[in-house]
């Protein structure tokens, strides 16, 4: 029999109140009560952090790269999304 | 009064030295990345502990002494710490059981001491109790994770305890010095200690199916200095290079 | 796509210096290279534990030893990352550790010397680790993404590490006779093993030529090791220490340190597995796994039943 192996989580840390939530890594823990504390050992040695989100990997799911064409590229010629799209006079002040 | 005071913070720092010792013998060969990470910092906690006990001691002492005539230069008749610390790391059972039991007098003794009318002791305890209280909670979780684990891990764990439970009540075993620092306002109040931590001991276990021993406690002197055979394979490591090699700067 | 264009499609994402992540098509080869060199990484973080691990529990002050201590401990924390950055490819962390276990795997020889003196910790921290950050600093820039960005978190961590081991050696060396012999008699011993880890040279190292196409390396051994020299030399100058070869001297005209040769024979003796510690380290691992199986079975048992009494509750 294949020996079980503690499950992949992945570890969300905000470094500070009002900045969001950003991955820093990875680590093997039994359930998500032991990934907390996992997390706050591995990955708050210096102070990194005021909060943690732990979520076992296999419930992430993730964008497939071979779908990059059609996911992102149309995006790319919507410039009119974008403020310099709009030509205004560089006199104006506050817009 | 002096030489009081300091035989205490003595009591203090040399339990959590000799604790952060034995883990941290442990330290690049734990049972996995994640849990010798765990354990490397409880034991940096409490060697954090021992500097500022350590340091506070040698003002009170004045002269000569410093943190490290004070860790490193004492005969073993000088130490003051519990027989409880210096159980070896028999499995990893022995270790959770060990701290486990630790902790639960740890944290109600620092809740205490952030009350102490010694200004330093009190600053101290207020820093370390919030390490005391992550420290319990993360070896309650060890005890129960074994005690209600597999039938190997139950069977390790209560081993461990039967072993290891006998050595609290050295704990809360007043000594001369603890009765008057208590008096003072200055120490901590173990038979309230030992209500809070015989409380916790009680609840963990019982949520870790494991049974309460029912064995007599042991002999234990550590406090006046007296310590079982361990203490001197510790200090051969620990005052080696202070022994070997005296009075250089490092 | 045909896995000729699929591969023509990555080069040019290499040559133009784009990331790689791990969900992303890459030739089988990159894959297992990178496999096989990031579990080894990995491998050398933890096995490297153990040489300064030996000396936690001698060290001569508190101070030294909350040092240590943290050092030895990041040095497992950079062992988790790298692990997990290995762990994006497909392989499993217990894998590694089974390849590891049973000697499969390789790990930086130069943890197979012995620590025999607390100056070894000093010599450990200023080579060991200042040869190591060359190299790291150079995989920050590597093109598998998740390597790189461990890279990163190591090599902000690492800061202290060479800094720490720079000053026992200093304090040493400025102490008494008997401290300076010690600090002179550590890097004796760690001089050439720390010159050998950069590996074999440049015309011995066959893989060389398709990591840098890769961008994995982006220097070769040789280079590499001569920056450590370049570097390293005038800090042993500055707190008197002499470096044990004759034949290093200033050459005016490369703008480099020469240097003697390195004993080969020695190096491969040791990557053979016949240094003075092989066995010992590859034990130590061994036994720290096994001894720890109870202990991660009962984990994940337990884990299980707190979830079944979720469910059973949830259903009452």
């Amino acid at each position: 029999m294949k020996k079980k192996e503690w499950p992949l989580f992945e570890v969300f840390i905000r470094s500070k109140n009002g900045l969001e939530h950003r991955h820093v890594g990875s680590l093997h823990a039994a359930d998500s009560d032991m990934a907390m504390e996992n997390a706050r050992d591995v990955y708050t040695r210096r102070a990194e952090g005021v909060s943690i989100w732990v979520v076992e990997s296999r419930h992430i799911m993730a964008s497939n790269p071979e779908h990059n064409g059609e996911l992102f590229e149309p995006a790319q010629d919507k410039v009119y999304r974008h403020p310099t799209f709009y030509d205004l006079p560089d006199e104006l002040k506050h817009i | 009064m002096n030489n009081k005071l300091y035989e205490y913070l003595l009591m203090l720092g040399d339990n959590s030295m000799i604790l952060g010792h034995r883990l941290s013998e442990l330290c690049g060969h734990g049972p996995n990345l994640e849990t010798d990470i765990a354990l490397t910092n409880i034991s940096l906690d409490l060697f954090g502990q021992v500097r500022s006990y350590f340091q506070y001691a040698a003002e009170v002492k004045g002269g000569e002494f410093t943190e490290d005539t004070i860790a490193f230069l004492r005969k073993d008749r000088e130490y003051r710490h519990v027989l409880l610390v210096e159980q070896p790391n028999e499995d990893f059972g022995h270790v959770i059981g060990r701290q486990f039991l630790y902790d639960s007098y740890h944290l109600p003794l620092l809740k205490q001491l952030t009350e102490s009318k010694d200004e330093t002791i009190a600053a101290i305890a207020h820093k370390s109790v919030k390490e005391a209280r992550y420290h319990l909670r993360f070896s309650s979780e060890w005890v129960k994770r074994l005690g209600d684990g597999t039938d190997e891990s139950h069977q390790r764990m209560q081993k461990a305890i039967e072993h290891l439970y006998p050595f609290i009540f050295e704990l809360f075993q007043e000594t001369d010095i603890e009765k008057e620092m208590k008096e003072l306002k200055i120490g901590a109040d173990l038979s309230r200690i030992k209500e809070e931590s015989m409380t916790t001991i009680g609840e963990v276990l019982a949520d870790a199916t494991l049974k309460i021993p029912e064995s007599a406690p042991r002999m234990a002197k550590g406090k006046t200095g007296i310590h079982s055979e361990h203490l001197g394979f510790i200090l051969s490591d620990l005052q080696y290079m202070q022994r070997a090699y005296p009075d250089m700067q490092w | 796509m045909d896995i000729k264009s699929l591969e023509e499609r990555f080069n040019e994402r290499i040559d133009a210096g784009e990331s790689i992540e791990a969900k992303d098509w890459m030739p089988e080869k990159y894959r297992k290279t990178h496999i096989r060199q990031i579990s080894q990484h990995a491998h050398s973080e933890v096995v490297g534990m153990l040489p300064e691990g030996n000396w936690i529990t001698r060290t001569p002050t508190l101070r030294r030893k909350v040092a240590l201590l943290a050092k030895v401990q990041d040095e497992a924390g950079h062992g988790l990352y790298l692990y997990s950055a290995a762990e994006t490819l497909g392989i499993t962390r217990d894998e590694m550790m089974e390849q590891l276990n049973s000697g499969k795997a390789k790990y930086s020889s130069i943890f197979n010397y012995p620590t025999l003196s607390w100056a070894d910790i000093g010599a450990i921290g200023w080579l060991v680790d200042g040869a190591a950050i060359i190299n790291q600093v150079m995989l920050t820039r590597t093109s598998f993404g998740p390597y790189a960005r461990a890279m990163v978190r190591i090599c902000k961590e690492e800061s202290f590490h060479q800094r720490q081991g720079y000053e026992i050696m200093l304090t040493l060396a400025n102490g008494t006779p008997e401290q300076k012999e010690m600090a002179q008699d550590a890097l004796n011993r760690w001089w050439w093993p720390s010159l050998m880890m950069f590996g074999p040279r440049d015309e011995d190292s066959p893989n060389t030529a398709q990591s840098v196409r890769w961008k994995i390396k982006r220097k070769t051994n040789d280079e590499l090791r001569q920056q450590f020299v370049d570097n390293t030399v005038p800090q042993a100058d500055y707190i008197g220490l002499t470096i044990p070869d004759q034949d290093l001297k200033w050459n005016e005209e490369k703008g480099h340190y020469d240097f003697g040769p390195i004993d080969w024979d020695e190096f491969w003796q040791v990557v053979n597995g016949n240094g003075i510690c092989n066995k010992e380290r590859l034990k130590a691992r061994n036994d720290a796994w096994d001894n720890g199986e109870w202990v991660r079975d009962a984990a994940i048992a337990h884990a299980e039943k707190r979830q079944n009494n979720k469910v059973v509750k949830k259903s009452a």
